[in-house]
This record gives structure tokens, sequence and C-alpha cells, in this order.
């Protein structure tokens, strides 16, 4: 067993884990942050993706050891007061969701996109999710709530938000 | 001002965004602590006879049990999946001797942690003798090696339909060819997942059973059968699911072995398989050996068709080998061909069971005829675009019944095809082709259409369950038999309800997917669920309405028929009299202090329905390299009248994406001995955004007679228009260089060989 002290979601933690765990099975395990999903074996899927000191890794690459001394972010701890975070809510706004299960970490995906590219064209979201597979949406909702994040006229995905906001 | 038709976002959405949905394997329900963590210890070999000895493993700490099928003899094996296959071909509970696939469970591992379980998978000694693996689904129907000599044949089951005598006689031109449907996986992102628990005693012992199931009510039916239970022994709950496809349809082996090892060792019982286990055990899709032949007359008619149909099964016939008879009934498309034969058979071979799969059986017969099409009218040198207007049943020819038997409901065929031709602008499109053929540019464009009907929630008319209470507070909670995982009823579902009963969306909640809170139910699979589920909520609500207007005459004193409801605030009031207005929340508690007001309904469809459309694919080919890229996907998805635009576009996009990654990149493969070849995501090429464009969405509503909502099933449509599409754009493509086919998932290598084949060929 080894000792690691890590935040996650804001919250410091120390605990003892076998130095083979994996990060995604200690957020779940350990600390019951089950918003972070296992869909794969091969760090092909992105489902598990977190923020590793702000930037995006797939928690299933990473080991829990590996954490020691950093801070993780999951979906749980993006939203503050109850106030969507703005990629959360474009893909609320954009239907960029389905079955949910990728969900989360396309999210976590997505803004550390949006960090490193705050303008992306289409062309650029797309080859910049390429990491996170969905089976439900076609990904045609989730480029048009990545641009909606940053700030971009989506098409449709407009028309959708002045709609519902009325 | 109804608000069917407009764009509402998703009820559900907030937990998905903010602390993930529930999944099997998110479940902490104290009932599962201290749970046994079961792992399956699975067949490397396709066809072998197996000796097992799990003692070793069985000693080892943190182990509770290792399970073979010697200690599970006096169970019956479990039912067959479906009624018509034969019971000698059924599945044993764990490998009876002798295994049939690679990835067929041979023994079942207990133990404390699940990092356990796969150290311990590793101990447990498998003998194998290996038998002669039948792969190919030609050579099993030769029956040279019987996969369960009981049986006595390789087939499973046959259909057939129309007859053979003469169909091409009096043809001016006849083209013939054999595709194949290769097999693909379903690969929803959450994986298999099950946890159970028995709690009571003897006779009175209930099992509660969580699954990642597309449909609890059979699912818990099948486990009530194959354990012997009375159902009203199974809580079967399906959490939140992530994606089925088809697939998750009822429940696996591995589902059954949960609750019987649970009841075996007196634990709670979890199990979460991996994703090679996924691609190995769920089950694939598709994986049809066809031979079309078309004729006609030079000037486009098409006046004769056959479709025969090889079925590859897999091991244990399920789903998969009842596909063919929907293919059969779907074979003659959206043509109105005056002769028509289909010949299917289903056999079994030593790989994965083929399973439901989005579509199931009609995106095949879609792909068969429309290539075949494609054909004819590459052979007598008419657009494609016109040969399919000579021949599609006239929009005045509704309802009609086609010659292989389905009863196809409303269409316009004719105008899903000119709307989606004029969408893609077409004409520029050919074009465009011609003047890059002609300016000897590498990059070749190829423009592919489809025209498809489809059936939905049938093939018999269905029935669906629905329960409307009022709760004396004025809210409302509507209880669904579909279950949904991902297709949104709980807010199409409340908008379906707030509309005949006045009470807002945020005052509706809708319950799904417990077989104890909702009394039963057909689930949700095959693009049932609007025109049945969403159809008996509606139904639901006009007869709460009605019933409330007895209830609301009593307070009034009035009679109910002088009763009316005010859907604007939410009450009723006496005829004329609009000033005195009881509201639900009053209304609903002289029902029921203490429950408000329920009303139980059923509704069953008059029929199955026929959506339809067409669509248009525009890809570029490199001509030096074969590469293709899909450019755009322009298409016309009619399923009658829209409840919420928002969901249905989505339904629209990813079953869109399902069928491009159908034509142009997914395939499950084996080798000639029976090893899977694609056992995880990075050897299976399941497309990214990377790999996709944005698709263009034409709109068109026809509503069915078959139903009060006149809707039809949108789920599947666009899997089955998107696949043939993106085929015939690639070989479109490439057809000027003399190729006239290329088989799926259209690779780059495979339309660089067509190329050079082509160029020999002509040499």
């Amino acid at each position: 067993m080894t000792r690691i002290t890590l935040t996650v979601d804001g919250a410091k933690y120390i605990d003892d884990v076998e130095p083979r765990m994996l990060l995604v099975h200690f957020l779940r395990e350990r600390l019951g942050k089950t918003g972070t999903v296992v869909g794969c074996d091969t760090s092909n899927c992105g489902a598990c993706t977190v923020h590793l000191d702000g930037r995006s890794v797939k928690s299933c690459n990473v080991l829990a050891v590996q954490s020691d001394g950093h801070e993780v972010t999951t979906i749980e701890g993006l939203a503050s007061n109850g106030e969507l975070h703005p990629m959360q809510a474009a893909f609320h706004e954009c239907h960029a969701l389905q079955c949910g299960y990728c969900t989360p970490g396309m999210i976590m995906q997505a803004i550390d996109l949006l960090q490193d590219n705050p303008s992306p064209s289409e062309e650029e979201i797309r080859s910049g999710l390429e990491g996170n597979l969905c089976r439900c949406t076609g990904y045609h909702n989730i480029v048009r709530a990545v641009q909606t994040a940053a700030g971009q006229p989506a098409g449709g995905a407009a028309a959708t938000l002045e709609e519902s906001a009325s | 001002m109804s608000i069917l038709g407009t764009r509402v976002m998703r009820v559900e959405d907030p937990k998905f965004l903010t602390t993930g949905g529930v999944y099997v394997d998110d479940l902490r329900d104290p009932r599962l602590d201290g749970a046994g963590h079961v792992t399956y210890v699975r067949s490397v070999m396709a066809h072998a006879r197996v000796t097992v000895d799990g003692s070793a493993a069985a000693a080892l700490d943190g182990v509770l049990a290792v399970v073979t099928r010697a200690d599970l003899a006096d169970l019956a094996p479990p039912p067959v999946p479906l009624g018509f296959i034969p019971p000698a071909l059924g599945r044993p509970w764990l490998a009876d001797g002798v295994v049939r696939y690679v990835g067929e469970p041979i023994a079942a591992i207990v133990t404390e942690s699940r990092y356990a379980g796969e150290d311990v998978a590793e101990l447990v000694s498998v003998d194998y003798e290996p038998l002669t693996a039948v792969v190919d689904p030609r050579v099993s129907a030769t029956d040279e090696t019987l996969l369960f000599p009981d049986h006595g044949s390789n087939t499973a089951l046959a259909f057939e339909a129309g007859s053979l005598d003469g169909l091409f006689d009096g043809c001016d031109v006849v083209v013939t060819q054999q595709i194949t449907n290769q097999r693909v996986a379903p690969v929803p992102l959450e994986v298999r997942g099950t946890a159970c628990v028995w709690e009571g005693d003897g006779d009175d012992a209930r099992l509660t059973l969580w699954a990642s199931t597309q449909s609890p009510h059979g699912a818990r039916d099948q486990i009530a059968t194959a354990l012997s239970l009375d159902p009203d022994r199974v809580h079967f709950i399906a959490p939140d699911v992530g994606g089925g496809f088809g697939a998750k349809f009822g429940v696996s082996v591995e589902d059954l072995l949960l609750a019987v090892l649970s009841r075996r060792l007196g634990r709670p019982m979890r199990w979460t398989e991996t994703r090679t286990e996924n691609m190995l055990g769920m089950g694939h899709g598709r994986a049809q050996l066809q031979t079309v032949t078309i004729g006609g007359s030079r000037d486009g008619r098409i006046t004769a068709y056959s479709l025969d149909v090889l079925q590859d099964s897999g091991a244990y016939p399920h789903f998969g080998a009842v596909l063919p008879f929907m293919t059969q009934l779907m074979a003659t498309g959206t043509y109105d061909i005056e002769r028509i034969a289909v010949r299917t058979k289903s056999v079994v071979t030593n790989t994965a069971p083929v399973v439901a799969y989005r579509g199931a059986g009609r995106p095949e017969a879609t792909a068969a005829i429309e290539r075949a099409v494609d054909m004819f009218a590459a052979e007598i040198g008419l657009d494609p675009v016109e040969v399919r207007r000579r021949n599609l049943f006239a929009k005045e020819a509704f309802p009609l019944t086609t010659q292989v038997g389905a009863a196809y409901d409303s269409g316009d065929y004719a105008g899903a095809l000119d709307k989606v031709v004029a969408a893609a602008k077409y004409d520029e499109l050919r074009a465009e082709q011609q003047r890059r053929r002609d300016s000897g540019d590498t990059k070749l464009l190829g423009i592919g259409v489809s025209s498809y009907v489809e059936i939905t929630a049938g093939p018999e008319a269905g029935t669906e369950f629905a329960r409307i209470n009022v709760k004396p507070d004025g809210s409302v909670v509507v209880y669904t038999g579909t279950s949904p995982h991902g297709q949104g009823h709980a807010t199409s579902f409340a908008m379906l309800a707030a509309d005949e009963l006045g009470v807002p969306i945020e005052r509706i909640t809708v319950v799904h997917g417990d077989t104890d809170l909702v009394a039963r139910g057909g689930g949700t699979g095959g693009s049932r669920s609007l025109q049945l589920g969403g159809a008996a909520v509606h139904q639901g609500a006009l007869e709460t309405v009605d019933r409330a207007r007895e209830l609301a005459g009593d307070l009034f004193e009035a009679a109910a028929g002088d009763v009316v409801l005010d859907k604007a605030r939410g009450g009723f009031h006496v005829a004329g009299s609009p000033d005195d207005v009881r509201g639900w929340a009053e209304v609903a508690a002289s029902a029921d202090a203490e429950h408000g007001l329920i009303v139980d309904t059923d509704f069953t469809a008059q029929g199955a329905t026929f959506p339809f459309g067409a669509h248009v694919a525009v890809v570029e080919v490199d001509a030096e390299t074969g590469k293709v890229t899909l450019l755009s996907m322009t298409t016309v998805d009619d399923a009658g009248p829209v409840i919420n635009p928002v969901v249905v576009e989505g339904q629209r996009h990813g079953g869109i994406a399902q069928g491009v990654a159908q034509a142009l990149f997914e395939e499950v493969r084996y080798d000639e001995d029976g090893n899977p070849q694609s056992t995880n995501l990075a050897d299976y090429a399941f497309p990214s955004a990377a790999e996709l464009p944005d698709f263009t969405l034409v709109d068109m509503a026809t509503p069915s007679p078959l139903n009060p909502l006149g809707v039809k099933g949108i789920g599947e449509a666009g899997t089955i228009g998107a696949t043939p599409a993106v085929q015939n754009a690639v070989v479109d493509a490439v057809a000027h260089l003399g190729v006239r086919h290329v088989e799926m998932p259209t690779t780059a290598e495979r339309v660089w060989r067509a190329i050079q084949d082509a160029r020999e060929g002509a040499k």
C-alpha cells in the first residue's frame, strides 16, 4: 500500500492504495465519485476523462499513485453553487447528450479543448474530441455545444436557445 | 397553444451533466454491501471440447467460489431467448463439455474484490481439445461439421416468400450481385453490468436485480422462467442505461447466472464486464451474405427482384437467427415490383451470437435493394434518382400490402426523394462530379442516394401500458412500460401528458424501468416507444380528464358532461361559469386524499407503422489511395408528426452516424479458426467526431392512420437510410473507372483494389 494525498473537486483526501490501482477506480470505489465512468480497457473511449492539475487526462490511464500531490477535477466538481459550468449548460441547450455515459468525459475534454484554443473551427473541435467516443449523438450536437460554449453562432442550436429561453 | 411539436430541452439532463447518471456499476445501494464480484472465465478457442479444473483457484484467499457446469447440473438449461428457436440450439449455463465461440463463459469465479477476480481467472485450468471451427456460414450450410449434432443440421431457421418460377422471364436486363452485409458490433458505451440481492427465505425469497437492459419487464419474465420463479418473486430494475442499440433487449446468460450464484452463496453479487468481454460476448449485428438479382426493362422499369439471404446466427441462435424474417418483410423497399422472391436461411457458426442491432433486419433489406437498384441503373445508363422515381409506390396507393406481405400504412416516397434531392442540390453535385472527372482531378466526387421504408413497433400490432397519477398537490406522475436509455421519454411523455391535462411539464415526472413501480411494459426497442408508450400516455391523459370531469361534477354538483377543463388555468369549471375553477389538486384529492387520481390504461395499436425517407451522401474518394472522406449527409426521415424536434433530431443524428459507420468503417472480423480480430476499441473502427461531418436534416411528416398521434418510430431510421446511401456514393465515385460494386466497410484498401481490378479487367 502506498499513501497518497490529493485534492479532488476541491476537497483534500489522504488514502492508502495499491500501487496498481487506477485513478478512475480510486475515484469511483474509494471516493464514490461515480460520475466518472469506464467505457473501455484501452484508453480509446475517453469516458473516464478528468482534469489533473487543470488538464484533461484519461483516468483509466493514470495510476492513483501518480495523482499524489496533485489536483483532480471531475464532472462532479464543475458546477458551483448550483450554477452549471458554461460547457454543461451548452450540452443541455444543444441536446448534446442522450444516454449520458460519454457525457462527463466529453465535457471535461471539451473544456480542455477551449482552454487550448478558445475559438476553434468546426474541424478543430472535431479533431480535439477525437479521443472521446459517443455512440448516441453522431457528435453533431456535441460540436454545436462546444461552439456554443465558445460563444460562436452555432446554426440550429442558436434557434434552439432562443426558443427554449422564451 | 399546444406544446407538442415545440423544441423542449430535455428535463432529464441536469443529473447527467453534474453528477453523471447512475448506471449499474455506480449503484451504492446498501443492500449490495458485501457483494461478491463475479468474473467469467471465457473460452479462448472457437470450437473445442473442454475440461475445467478450478480447484487451484478455489483454494486461494479471497475466492468465494469457482463454479463450473458440473456445479449447476441440477438446473434445467436456460430457456432459448425466442420461442421459435429450436431448443436443441439453446445455450448452457456454462460451457457443457464443448465451447462454441471465443468468449463463451466456461466458469464463474466469485471473489471479494474485483481486482482479485481477474487475477484468479488466470488460475482456472481449462484443457482444450480442438474441434473443427466453422466460421464461414457457407461452410456451415454444408453441414459437414455439425455444431449441435443433436439438432442434425446447422440450420436454425428458414423463411421464404414468393415464387422463383419464371421470375425474370421477359426482363430486358438482369443484374446480379453477391453482397456482404458485414458483422458489426453494437458498442454501447456502457458495457453489460448486473447486480442482485435475494431477500427473505424459502418460498418467500425475492430477488432484486439491477441490469443494463432495454426491457425490464421482459427481462424479469426471462429470469423468472429460467429460475422457475413466479414473476412476482423478481423485482427487476433498469437503472440508467448507457446505450443499448438493440443488443441489450432482454438479459444474457451472465445476468441469469448472477441470480443463481447469489442464491447459492447467500450474498449479493455484482458483475461488470470489460470492453473486451463486451466485444466478444454481448453479441453482434447484421452478418448476412446476400445475393440480389434485379430485372426490368431498358426504360428503367423494374419488374422482378430476388433476394437470397444466408444469415450467420453465431453459435447460439438469438435475435439474429430471426432477422431474415424482417429482411424478407421489407425486401421490396419503396418499390412497386411486380414479381419478388425471397429465400433466407439462418445457420450457426463458431462465432459470437448475432443479436438485434439498431434496425435489426431492415437495414439489411434496404442495403440489398438499394445496391440492386443502383446496379440496375448503372447497367441501363440511367440516373439512379430517375430509376427510383420510375419505380416507387405512388402516394395514392396507400395503404397497401406488398408482394411480400407487409402492410404499409402511409407514405410519400417520391415526395421524400424529391425533397432530399433538392436539399442536397443534386444537379449541382452531378455537375461538380463531371467537372472533376473531366479535369483529371484525383479527388473524385461520389453521390449516393437511398430511398427507404422500414417497419417499427412490429411485426405484430403492439401494446403498451401507462398510468397517470394526479397527486393531491396537483403534480402528475406518469408511469410507462417503455424503458428509455437516452431517448428522452421523460421529456416527450411529459409533453404528451401536459398537452391533454393542462399541467405544466415542470410538474410532471415520468417513472420507468422498475417492475415494482410499473405494472407491465414492453420496453424500448424496435422504435416502438412513442407510437405505443407515447400513445398510451396520451390515451391515459384523456381518460384521466374524463374521470376528473366526473369528480369535478360531484364537487360542482353538476353533470360531468357540463364540466370543462380549462387547460390554460389547469382546472375545471362548469360550462358558462368560468369564474368558479376547481384545480387539479382539489379534483385529484377528491378521488383519494392520499394518492390522488390514478388511471391505468393499455394502448393497442392497429398495426405496425412504416416510416420512410431518402438520404443523399456525398463522398470524396482519392483515386490514388482509395481513401474515402464523407463530405455530407442530407436526409429526409419521415416518421409522422414530431412531438419534440430536439429529441427526434438527436435520434436521427445518432442513427445516421451508425449507418455511416457500417458503410465506411466498422467490421467485426474472425480469422479462419474463429479467433476474433476486433476485441477492443483500438482494433474496432468506431468513428470519432473527426471522421464524421455535420448532418443536414430535412423535415417531412406524413401521419400514420394507425394511432391517434399519427406517429411512427424514429429510432432506427437514420441507420437504415444512411448505410446504402454512403455505399452507393463510394461506388458512384469510381463507377466511371469500371467499378460496379465495393463491399462494406468501404476501406481505402477495398476501394483501391476495386479500382485496380477494374483497370485490369478493362485491359
